[in-house]
């Protein structure tokens, strides 16, 4: 506990600091509220509208869970089509990599235009977003299996499956979990993103990134604030959760997991 | 040991067994041999030599390009329930205990029960000591409590043939000598029939029945050298005279067929 309270306090006091220069700019500079508003005056905020902005963050967790969960699904069994032979990787591969390079932003209104305006289509752009980093990391793992290994459950007359399930899948946990920790952070920016192109009456109330375009078009800076520390804070508790996850997983027996002990 | 007209087929035969890699480089040339049940043999030569080959070819691992293999009367990939395979590293699977992994080859066969199993391994780690560790994971374990795991694994199927590719090269000399000795009184159980890949004379002398010396380019017996003491063997052995002078006859034969340094490469001062 005493090492966990040693460990807490560098990142506090960087915190502390941050804040307090980040108020003192906005006395001494005397600056618009509508520019930067005084960290106390986001505070103020964020108890003020804490309903709404607890019903955003609901709606954008639910959105970019749902994408993310997906793409996990999605993104294993890609990787086990990829796994089976190089010819697959080499035909399709490019065509993953293209999830990856083009901007979200150019393909988030083209989902909501072809699906409508709601919250599947917010959680398809989620998907769409998380789905590379997952396919990369997960075909990297599952055929990467060293050579000896496959070996020994070939002199053990292991079907295919077995090898599988009891070979491959587990030597490419950990490397799903690199996927998974990617893909935790960017799920919240896919929802974010694909909720400045959805309209309000599709989505309700709104999640997070349609209250922060309304934020912004009504200069309530403070609220805007409030806002994107609360996507930061979900994006926060989403890859905390994986890294627990994962802590749980492989600390028994997989190097990553070991230096904790060491440290 | 020597079959004679009439005693039934050799246990493991080789005949003109040749291997080219695809790219038409010849690995091993028509290479001939038999061994009897029981019977514990060294492969030793230069690197190059198709040592390791020769012992994926009788795992049916990698396929012949002329020849036969027959074990047992089987072909190689029929033969793989009577074998194991051990290879240079330990090769456990990191997910599973060390009990765990002893149990896998039982476990892939499917036709044990999991109390079976869980009686087998007991003995198993017995009998290499390593009970205490039994619920541990690879990781926390040196080397050579590795390859030991790796061995009672092996043996957990009670295999017929023991292949086994320079599985103590890693390790250092004292933890290499100890595991010798554990083969052989395992040897000493199970009377499995044993193919050993080393680059050790010592080890190969300590160890065998028989020792075949390689040469590479291609790959051919060279020599053939039989070890004449009897078995238990003990620590002993190895500072024993006789012992002594068959190392320095191995080794002779392998400078024989030690591939000279290529005289177009300057060697530095």
């Amino acid at each position: 506990m005493k090492k966990f309270l040693i460990q807490a306090a560098w990142p506090l006091a960087v915190f502390v600091v941050v804040v307090t220069a980040w108020d003192l700019c906005c006395r001494w500079l005397a600056i618009p509220a509508y520019v930067l508003p005084q960290p106390s005056a986001v505070v103020r905020v964020v108890i003020e509208r804490h309903q709404t902005l607890w019903n955003a963050f609901c709606i954008t967790a639910l959105e970019a869970g749902g994408g993310y969960l997906l793409s996990i699904l999605g993104g294993v069994v890609i990787a086990l089509f990829f796994a089976q032979s190089p010819l697959i990787r080499r035909s399709f591969y490019p065509y993953t990599i293209l999830l990856q390079t083009v901007p979200i932003v150019a393909i988030a209104p083209l989902i909501l235009m072809w699906f409508g305006s709601g919250l599947r289509s917010v959680m398809l752009v989620a998907f769409v977003i998380c789905l590379f980093p997952i396919i990369a990391n997960t075909t990297q793992g599952l055929i990467s299996v060293p050579r000896n290994l496959i070996d020994l459950f070939v002199m053990s007359n292991a079907s295919r499956s077995r090898q599988l399930l009891k070979l491959r899948l587990p030597y490419a946990l950990p490397h799903l979990f690199v996927g998974l920790r990617i893909s935790a952070g960017i799920s919240v920016i896919g929802a974010v993103t694909g909720e400045l192109f959805a309209s309000s009456n599709a989505v309700g109330e709104g999640g997070l990134g349609y209250s922060i375009t309304y934020a912004n078009s009504q200069l309530q800076t403070d609220y805007l604030f409030a806002l994107v520390l609360t996507a930061s804070l979900l994006g926060f508790l989403f890859f905390f959760s994986v890294t627990a996850l994962e802590w749980l997983c492989l600390r028994k027996w997989h190097e990553s997991a070991m230096k904790t002990d060491a440290d | 040991m020597i079959p004679t007209a009439h005693s039934q087929p050799p246990f493991i035969t080789l005949d003109s067994v040749t291997k080219r890699w695809s790219n038409g480089a010849t690995v091993l040339d028509g290479l001939s041999l038999q061994a009897e049940r029981g019977e514990f043999i060294s492969l030793i030569g230069p690197s190059g030599c198709g040592k390791s080959t020769l012992l994926r070819l009788l795992a049916g691992l990698s396929g012949l390009s002329s020849g036969s293999v027959k074990l047992d009367g089987m072909l190689p990939e029929s033969a793989r329930e009577i074998m194991s395979f051990i290879f240079q590293d330990a090769t456990l699977l990191p997910w599973r205990t060390v009990r765990s992994n002893v149990e896998l080859g039982l476990e892939l066969e499917g036709k044990t029960t999991e109390s079976q199993r869980h009686k087998t391994s007991t003995e198993l780690l017995q009998w290499v000591g390593l009970s205490d560790v039994a619920d541990l994971y690879p990781r926390q374990l040196s080397g050579g409590m590795r390859m030991r795991v790796s061995i009672a694994r092996a043996l957990a199927t009670r295999p017929k043939i023991l292949l086994m590719d320079e599985p103590f090269g890693a390790l250092d000399e004292m933890t290499r000598d100890f595991l010798n000795e554990e083969v052989l009184r395992l040897r000493e159980n199970d009377q499995f029939t044993t193919f050993f890949v080393t680059h050790s004379v010592a080890e190969a002398v300590f160890l065998s029945t028989r020792i075949l010396v390689l040469r590479a380019k291609p790959g051919q017996i060279a020599g053939e050298i039989r070890v004449p003491f009897a078995y238990p063997r003990t620590a002993a052995l190895r500072s024993a005279p006789e012992f002594l002078r068959l190392v320095g006859e191995v080794s002779a034969a392998l400078r024989s067929v030690q591939v000279p340094s290529n005289p177009s490469n300057p060697g530095h001062p």
